[in-house]
């Protein structure tokens, strides 16, 4: 937490000036009580009036200057807290955005979206009601018992007994609740699970006629809730009243020994009723010191949470300045790739080499856990190889820069993500400058067109995460969202699984008819998808099972062949 | 459209009583109790100022009187903490209660909604009512009123008690406590568009940090770290500025209510002092009108935030209300048959089915199938094969014409009788957050661990099952993380084995899978359709291939239907899909 204080440097004067205003408007209202004890002991006393007019303007003199040093206090802690909100929020945006997939694989992008979010709102909110309250709450408690000194120092014991006892009381309470609350945090998450599953699942519950005993479950966990919620109510019930009998408990000791002090001469009348009024405000202050420790305890936590992001360090460098392609070499060549994701024990890829020279069609074909995916990530340098190298025309990945060599590249992951705004935003990703004409023609070429016309044409919006197009739609507007940035080289991993073979087939005919040039890698586990590659990549285990023509591969490959005859027909198998 | 509005929100109160009734003789205590309290806590100054004037000055402390003075006091304490006790007990009992109770509905209602519904609404928005609106109704109703209760309470407590002290300053301090109620009316006011905007403005914000960190690395493939920062950098500022204005105006509330609460104290004040000289009232009385003065704006100002609250949460419970409300599924017939394990004869006679009754999809659709055929239904997307799923299952009723199972017409049969005849495997895998055993056994949880072993068995899935570290006792997460989809899929067919249906719907998946387990889920559909009806919607060539008959859909119709052999040799449409599949062979 106080790491992140650094997000304060620009607002030191802020950051010093809120608390210290705070402190002198706590310190104004420490002084009511005494002015009314004035009234009382000497303006009564006397009978006074002008002496009670006069403590009167002190009075309303105190409330102003309290007023304005608390306006300026809160003034200056909401702009410090959100200045620091916002600049935590812009570094660890960037942070992210330096992260390489191996970082990204193990910290997980949900929780970063969790943690550039709510965690950093969370801290913010913190550091406000510390800049405001932290200071304050304190700073009234000991000022009250010191002012209980100062009138009559034989009630000091009153007062930090009273103090501590308090204290205690709320501190256990909390303590007590605080993970019970955390249980009933974690039942309430299987209330939302069995919510979600059945209702995604709603077909399958009624196919087997479960409903019945999925209604009992719920009610079920919703008892366990409830006893759990309840029992936590009835600890934090305690609460109020504990403190109320305290705080009370306490007057009646200021009454009693007030009484024989008055009575010895020691204390006046006004005193006590000074007395009973600390005894208020040390009672009001706890609890706010209370509420703002879980406050501050939950900022404490996210805190952490943001500074683990902070902490993790971007495993990838990328090249200086920008290099010199070499015209004549391969587009991509792998020589003796081994790689092993981080913190698996078994190694991806090994001893992987091949040559795609410019505008070969090259298949990526083997089982799920193959290494298929990997091998392609290497090419856009998403991941390091832990050993041998990748170039891109001839030249290291790990010496370009990442803008350099991924303009190079078309990328169509797995899933057909897709951002809100119009598809023609979604078509410039890839470079900004792509033009109307040539966002059409790789619309076309991923047979996209038609349905983009039926829609509102480029200026379709689509829905957070596509959910107004297709899952075939979406595949083919990323298809064409890679296409428009006319790459040297077109990744496609396993991107046409939504469409029907028809399409799939038209797809991959236009690909290899419009796209000369463009050296294309199709990542598959369909034969039918591979079987035209100019080269194909047998993965088996991580390892090269072999390389070559479909003919050639169902000669010699043990793997290959295993592979088609369980796709193909025997028809097929025997026209090779 | 108000008074509509207005009719709505009581309507919306009166079933917000009606679930409260049953528990009615608690929510009387809870009142009762609230009484007490306010009524007690209001006492309490009013004993302390007594305790003050029996120590008037040196030599001039009556000890008796203190004495009996604070046996009152310890009395007033005891009640006060008890009955305060007891009345955030009962409020949390019946808070919790009522919030399992609304739940509960909820869910019940959603098991028995159409299949229609759930088809056209995100799950998150049902979520989002039975999880997020029931708490905030509960937070904002059932506390909110106890807190409306005593608030109301305090005040005219309070002004009664001071009544009884002096009217000159009671009504000093009933003329300025507006002041504070205005101040807080005022921010709370100002504050509200200013929030609003903020969040919006967090809202875009999450928005696009949802976008762009949830897909991180298709942004880092596209090297759109920077226009994203751009991006970024603009609603960061654009939140800072609104942040400032909200966070600022909406912490004025404290400062502004405590100074108008001095003001009140000093009026107070004076105005008791010089009573005080005159002897109207006496010190004591001065301090608990003082305590008064202090108190009494705190329940106006905790007021003004629960009408807001309440309003929010009866807003909640009016969207909860409208969920409970949807229609269920039309019940089974009172006359319906319960349909007995059949021979799994199918008939589609003359049926007619739309999901928009604008856009035609089905139409006179005649099908016979008989007893152990297999029916593969091939076309492209979007055809319409899962519709006829949808009908068999009778998760959607047909529009017109019959359909009939073994004879009778499906509307005429319960639906779990009816659904008990159909093993149904889809391609979204679904398994409930559990045990393998308990989803392998979930058609039949008395199912013995041996018969759900032998059901594993005969669909290969034994294997993998005995090698997971906790065998058929391994718990599956919600996403199931730690199995793969095959191996899902595999339970899922491994789920209908142990139903023996004797019809069966397949829905066959196009991709993701390894091939070795493909090869082992082919042999689990093989297995499980041996001498059973099956309806499979086919990716695969073998599939088409061994049926018995192969229905060919374009746009909801039946266009061609036939062997394999036959439809090639049609040279139709089927040969044509045919063909696109391998045209790379072509």
């Amino acid at each position: 937490m106080f790491r992140l204080f650094r997000y304060l440097r620009g607002y030191v004067r802020e950051s010093i000036i809120a608390p210290l205003f705070k402190m002198l408007e706590a310190s104004f209202e420490l002084f009511v009580p005494l002015v009314m004890a004035n009234i009382i002991d000497v303006g009564i006393k006397n009978g006074d009036t002008a002496y009670i007019w006069r403590q009167c303007a002190v009075l309303i003199f105190l409330g102003v200057f309290g007023f304005g040093c608390s306006i300026t206090a809160q003034y200056f802690a909401a702009k410090a807290s959100m200045g620091l909100g916002t600049g935590l929020r812009r570094d660890l945006f960037h942070h992210i955005h330096g992260f390489s997939y191996t970082e990204l694989d193990q910290i997980g992008t949900p929780t970063l979206v969790t943690r550039l979010s709510s965690d950093v709102n969370q801290v913010q909110t913190g550091v406000n009601l510390l800049l405001r309250l932290f200071m304050r709450s304190p700073f009234i408690v000991v000022g009250a018992v010191v002012m209980a000194f100062a009138i009559s120092p034989g009630m000091t014991v009153i007062f930090l007994a009273a103090v501590l006892l308090m204290a205690l009381a709320i501190f256990l309470i909390v303590k007590i609740t605080v993970p019970i609350y955390k249980k009933a945090q974690n039942t309430l998450d299987r209330v939302m699970l069995l919510t979600r599953e059945n209702y995604v699942g709603a077909r399958v519950v009624r196919a087997f006629s479960r409903q019945e005993d999925e209604k009992k479950e719920f009610a079920g966990a919703n008892d366990l809730l409830k006893g759990i919620q309840q029992k936590a109510g009835r600890i934090s019930a305690l609460m109020n009243p504990v403190t109320y009998v305290l705080v009370n408990l306490a007057i009646i000791a200021i009454l009693l020994q007030g009484g024989v002090q008055v009575d010895t001469g020691m204390l006046t009348q006004g005193e006590v009723i000074a007395l009973v009024n600390y005894m208020n405000q040390i009672l009001v202050a706890l609890i706010a010191l209370a509420n703002l420790i879980i406050t501050a305890s939950k900022a404490w936590a996210s805190a952490a949470r943001v500074n683990e992001v902070f902490d993790t360090p971007s495993t990838m460098k990328e090249g200086e300045r920008q290099v010199k392609e070499k015209e004549e070499a391969p587009a991509v060549s792998f020589s003796h790739v081994n790689f092993t994701y981080a913190r698996a024990g078994a190694p991806s890829l090994t001893d992987i080499s091949f040559k795609a020279e410019k505008g070969e069609t090259i298949g990526v074909i083997g089982g799920t856990g193959s290494g298929k995916t990997t091998l392609v990530s290497l090419i856009p340098r998403f991941y390091d190889t832990t050993g041998g190298e990748v170039c891109v025309s001839g030249v290291n990945v790990k010496e370009y820069p990442f803008r350099q060599l991924r303009r190079k590249i078309g990328m169509v992951p797995q899933k057909a993500v897709l951002f809100a705004g119009s598809i023609r935003d979604n078509m410039k990703w890839s470079r900004e400058d792509v033009s109307d004409q040539e966002i059409w023609e790789a619309l076309e070429i991923a047979q996209a067109r038609e349905f983009v016309e039926k829609k509102d044409g480029l200026d379709e919006q689509i829905a957070p995460g596509g959910r107004n197009l297709s899952g075939g739609q979406r595949q083919r507007l990323t298809i064409a969202r890679a296409l428009a940035g006319k790459p040297e080289i077109l990744i496609l991993d396993d991107s046409a699984s939504a469409l029907d073979f028809a399409t799939d087939a038209a797809l991959r005919r236009a690909i290899r008819e419009k796209t000369r040039g463009c050296t294309v890698f199709l990542v598959s586990q369909r034969v039918s998808t591979v079987q035209q590659a100019d080269k194909i990549l047998v993965l088996d285990d991580g390892a090269l099972a072999g390389v070559g023509t479909h003919r050639e591969l169902f000669r010699n490959c043990e793997v290959y062949r295993e592979i088609c005859l369980s796709q193909l027909s025997k028809e097929e198998v025997a026209a090779l | 459209m108000k008074r509509q509005k207005e009719a709505a929100q009581k309507e919306t109160l009166k079933r917000i009583l009606g679930l409260i009734r049953p528990y009615w003789w608690m929510a009387a205590l809870i009142l009762l109790f609230a009484v007490i309290t306010v009524a007690a806590t209001l006492y309490g100054p009013i004993l302390i100022g007594q305790g003050v004037d029996l120590i008037i000055g040196q030599g001039n402390v009556d000890f008796a009187g203190l004495r009996s003075l604070i046996l009152q006091f310890l009395l007033m304490i005891a009640v006060t903490g008890i009955s305060q006790w007891l009345m955030s007990l009962m409020t949390n009992r019946i808070t919790y209660q009522v919030v399992r109770d609304m739940r509960v509905q909820a869910f019940n209602r959603m098991e028995e909604l159409p299949l229609k519904y759930m088809d056209n609404h995100q799950p998150g928005d049902a979520l989002s009512r039975i999880i997020t609106d029931v708490e905030q109704f509960s937070d904002g109703l059932l506390m909110g009123f106890t807190q409306l209760f005593t608030g109301v309470l305090t005040i005219v407590g309070t002004l009664c008690f001071m009544l009884t002290l002096d009217l000159a300053t009671t009504v000093l301090v009933v003329c300025l406590t507006p002041l504070s109620f205005f101040v807080a009316g005022f921010i709370a006011k100002r504050t509200y568009t200013m929030f609003k905007l903020q969040s919006e403005t967090r809202s875009e914000m999450t928005s696009l940090v949802e976008e762009m960190v949830g897909n991180e690395k298709i942004v880092q493939a596209f090297s759109y770290e920077e226009r994203a920062e751009e991006r970024f950098a603009g609603i960061n500022e654009r939140l800072r500025v609104c942040g400032i204005r909200a966070l600022f105006f909406s912490s004025l509330t404290n400062p502004a209510t405590r100074f108008i609460n001095g003001l009140v104290y000093a009026g107070v004040g004076v105005l008791g002092a010089l009573k005080a000289i005159t002897g109207t009232i006496s010190v004591g009385d001065l301090s608990a009108f003082l305590t008064y003065a202090n108190q009494y704006t705190k329940p106006f100002n905790e007021i003004s935030g629960v009408v807001t609250e309440l309003q929010n949460a009866l807003a909640c419970a009016q969207r909860l209300f409208a969920f409970i409300d949807e229609p269920p599924v039309t019940p089974d017939d009172d006359d319906a048959v319960v349909l007995e394990k059949g021979k799994g004869r199918v008939e589609f006679d003359q049926v007619g089915f739309s999901y928009d009754p604008k856009v035609p999809l089905i139409e006179n659709l005649n099908l016979k199938v008989e007893p152990g055929q297999r029916i593969a239904i091939v076309g492209p997307t979007g055809c319409g094969k899962t519709t006829l799923i949808n009908l068999l299952m009778r998760f959607y009723d047909v529009n017109t014409g019959t359909l009939k199972i073994d004879g009778t017409p499906i509307g005429h049969i319960t639906r779990n009788s009816l659904r008990a005849n159909f093993g149904m495997v889809l391609q979204e895998t679904w398994l409930k957050a559990g045990t393998i055993h308990e989803n392998i056994a979930y058609g039949r949880p008395d199912a013995s661990r041996e018969e759900v072993v032998e059901a594993a068995k005969r669909v290969h899935a034994h294997s993998f099952i005995s090698r997971l570290p906790q065998g058929y006792d391994t718990v599956i997460a919600e996403d199931g993380g730690n199995i793969s989809q095959g191996q899902k899929q595999l339970l899922c067919i491994a789920r209908v084995m142990l139903m023996h249906p004797p019809i069966l719907i397949l829905d066959e998946a196009t991709s993701s899978i390894d091939t070795r387990t493909e090869m082992k889920v082919q042999r689990a559909f093989e297995e499980l359709m041996r001498g059973r009806t099956s309806f499979i919607v086919a990716h695969r060539l073998s599939t088409v291939r061994n049926a018995d008959r192969i229905l060919v859909m374009k746009d909801g119709k039946i266009i061609e239907s036939g062997r394999h052999e036959e439809l090639l040799e049609q040279n139709g449409f089927y040969k044509q899909l045919y063909e696109s599949q391998f045209a790379a062979t072509v």
